[in-house]
C-alpha cells in the first residue's frame, strides 16, 4: 500500500519531464523513480532526484513516516560525478525500502542538508563530508566526524593516495 | 586572606567525559556543558577507533572481507558477518543449504544471548552493582566455549562463507546448547530477582531518558532503543530473512520509552532467543553444509544491493555497490549504534549527568561498531 503512495507522490516530483530510462548496466541513468526487485536488490523503490529537487522527496518520506536508515557516496570519477544515497525505511509492517539517490559534479560537491528534517541525517552528512568530500549546504557543524579532526583528506575518493 | 570561590547562578561550565572513561566502555567522548549536576548541553566526539572498514572494502575482495565483518561489533559478531554473507548471497543469486541456514540461526541467537549477557552485566556494573557482571559472564562462558569449539573463535568469528559454512557442528554441541537453555532460564529468573526487582535499580532507570517514538524515527534508533520506545521494529519480523519465519518467536515491546523499558527488552529478548535456539535444535534438518555450486572467485553483478538483519543492537545494513568486479565498488556499513547514539545529544539535554550516563548505558553502545 505505502509502496504505491509513495511511488505516486515521488513520481510527481517529475511531473511534466521525460520519463526515467530503464537504468542500463553501468551507465548513468536519468532522474525518475523505478520500482526494483526486493528479493535481488533488498529494496523496493529507488529514485533518483535532482539536487533541487532533494528535500521535496525527503519531506515526501518524512511526511509518510519514514525514517532515516543511513546517508552516504559513492565516487563515479568515470563520469565525474558523486552520488549521494539516502536510504529510508519503515517501522511498521506495511515494508517499504525507499532509496533517494542524487548526482552532483564532482568539482562541485554541494547538496543541501536534510538534517533539518531528520535531525539524524547531522552524523550521517559529517561522516559523507569526512569521506568523500561533499558539501551539505546549510549543515549546522560540517566538521570531522569519525576522521581526525584535522583531516583534509577524504579517503574514500576514488583518487586518493594514502 | 583569598576571596571566597563563588559562581554566577547562570555560569556553565564543559566537562569532558571521555575519551577514557569506563562509563563510555571504549573510547568514546562526550563534552558537556554542565549547570551543576545538570547538562545543559552535550556534543558526541566519535572516530577515536575509526579503522576506515568501508575503504577495506573496496580494497579486499568479498571473501577476503569477511574477517572484517566481526571486527565491527565484538560482543556480537556472528550478526554482522551474517549480513555480509546474505548481501553477497542475494546479490549473485547463492543457494544456501538448509542446515547451514538452520546453524546460521543458532549460532546467531547464542551470540545475541553472549552479547545481551555481557551488556546487562556491564549495565547493572555502571549503577553501581558489581557482582550481576560475574555472574553474566559465567552465563556467557558458555556460550563463548561452544561457539569457540564449532567457529575456531571466541569473539571475531569468520564462521559462515557464501554458500553455507565452514564448518559443520557436532553432536557435542548440540549437547551443550540443550543443557544451556534450561541452565539460562535459570540464570534470567536469578537476574530478574537480583536486579530487575531491586528498588535502587528501579529508581535509577524507572522514568529516567523518555525517548519518543518520533525521535526513535528522526534518528533512525532500531533494535532495543526503539522496542523500549513502543515500536513493532525487528528485521528478523519485518523484513524476514534466513530461516526465521520457521520460528516461533515474540518481539519484546515495551511503552515507556524510559531506560527501564529498554533493560526490559533486553531480557525478555534473550528468553525469545532461547526460544529460536531450542526450536532450531529441534528442527536441524540433516544435510549439506555448504553449496556445492557456488563459484571459486565470487564476483557480483553491476548493481546497488542493500542487506539488513537484526543484530543484538538493531538494524545492521550493508550496501554493496558493485562493477562487475571481484571487489566491491563500494560498500557501506550502517551501524545501529551510530543512530542510536546520535538522539543522546538531543535526548540528554536538561538530565542530570548519572542518569546521562545510565541512559548511555542503556543504549548498548560498542564503540568500534560505532566508528567502523
Amino acid at each position: 500500500m505505502i509502496l504505491e503512495t509513495t511511488q505516486q507522490a515521488l513520481q510527481a516530483l517529475f511531473a511534466g519531464s521525460v520519463p526515467a530510462n530503464g537504468a542500463e548496466a553501468g551507465s548513468p541513468r536519468g532522474n525518475g523513480v523505478l520500482t526494483r526487485d526486493y528479493i535481488i536488490h533488498g529494496y523496493h523503490l529507488d529514485a533518483q532526484v535532482a539536487v533541487d529537487q532533494l528535500l521535496a522527496a525527503v519531506t515526501i518520506l518524512d511526511q509518510a513516516g519514514f525514517f532515516i536508515e543511513s546517508i552516504t557516496g559513492v565516487d563515479w570519477i568515470k563520469e565525474n560525478q558523486l552520488e549521494v544515497i539516502y536510504d529510508f525505511s519503515r517501522y511498521d509492517f506495511d515494508t517499504c525500502r525507499v532509496v533517494i539517490r542524487t548526482r552532483i559534479p564532482r568539482d562541485q560537491p554541494v547538496v543541501p542538508t536534510i538534517s533539518t528534517i531528520y535531525a539524524g541525517a547531522n552524523w550521517h552528512e559529517r561522516e559523507t563530508h569526512d569521506f568523500f568530500g561533499i558539501k551539505f549546504a546549510g549543515h549546522p557543524h560540517l566538521v570531522p566526524l569519525l576522521l581526525p579532526e584535522d583531516a583534509d583528506f577524504h579517503p574514500l575518493l576514488k583518487d586518493f593516495k594514502a | 586572606m583569598s576571596a571566597p570561590i563563588q559562581l554566577r547562578p547562570d555560569e556553565t561550565f564543559i566537562l569532558n567525559v571521555g575519551p577514557q572513561h569506563p562509563a563510555t566502555h571504549g573510547v568514546l567522548r562526550v563534552k558537556m556543558e554542565m549547570d551543576g549536576e545538570y547538562i545543559v548541553k552535550a556534543e558526541t566526539v566519535l572516530g577515536y577507533v575509526h579503522r576506515m572498514h568501508e575503504k577495506m572494502g573496496e580494497n579486499r575482495t568479498y571473501a577476503q572481507y569477511l574477517p572484517n565483518l566481526s571486527r565491527l561489533d565484538y560482543l556480537g559478531a556472528l550478526g554482522y558477518t551474517h549480513g555480509h554473507v546474505l548481501a553477497i548471497e542475494r546479490a549473485a543469486g547463492i543457494e544456501v543449504p538448509e542446515r547451514a541456514e538452520y546453524i546460521r540461526a543458532i549460532t546467531v541467537e547464542l551470540n545475541r544471548v553472549a552479547s545481551h549477557l555481557f551488556w546487562f552485566g556491564a549495565f547493572v556494573m555502571d549503577l553501581g552493582g558489581f557482582s550481576p557482571l560475574m555472574y553474566a559472564i559465567q552465563d556467557r562462558e558458555h556460550i563463548l566455549d561452544m561457539l569457540e569449539a564449532v567457529t575456531g573463535a571466541r569473539l571475531t568469528y569468520c564462521y559462515y562463507r557464501f554458500g553455507g559454512l565452514y564448518n559443520d557442528v557436532d553432536d557435542d554441541f548440540i549437547e551443550a546448547a540443550k543443557r544451556f537453555i534450561p541452565r539460562m532460564r535459570k540464570s534470567l529468573k536469578k537476574y530478574a530477582a537480583l536486579v530487575t526487582g531491586n528498588i535502587i535499580f528501579q529508581k535509577r532507570l524507572e522514568g529516567i531518558a523518555p525517548v519518543s517514538a518520533e525521535m526513535c524515527r528522526k534518528y533512525g534508533a532500531t533494535g532495543p532503543v526503539a522496542r523500549g520506545s513502543g515500536i513493532n521494529f525487528d528485521v528478523r519480523k519485518n523484513e524476514p530473512y534466513s530461516v526465521y519465519p520457521e520460528f516461533d518467536f515474540d518481539v519484546p515491546v515495551y511503552h515507556e520509552c524510559d531506560s527501564m523499558a529498554r533493560y526490559k527488552v533486553r531480557m525478555d529478548e534473550m528468553e525469545q532467543s532461547l526460544r529460536i535456539i531450542e526450536q532450531g535444535l529441534e528442527k536441524l534438518p540433516s544435510g549439506p553444509i555448504m553449496t556445492e555450486k557456488k563459484p571459486k572467485n565470487i564476483k557480483l553483478p553491476v548493481g546497488d544491493f542493500y542487506q539488513a538483519v537484526e543484530t543484538a543492537r538493531g538494524s545492521f545494513g550493508i550496501r554493496i555497490v558493485s562493477d562487475g568486479d571481484k571487489n566491491a565498488y563500494r560498500l557501506k556499513l550502517r551501524s545501529p549504534t551510530y543512530s542510536n547514539m546520535h538522539l543522546f545529544d538531543e535526548a540528554c539535554e536538561g538530565m542530570l549527568i548519572m542518569d546521562a550516563l545510565a541512559f548511555m548505558g542503556s543504549l548498548d553502545l560498542v564503540i568500534p561498531e560505532m566508528d567502523r
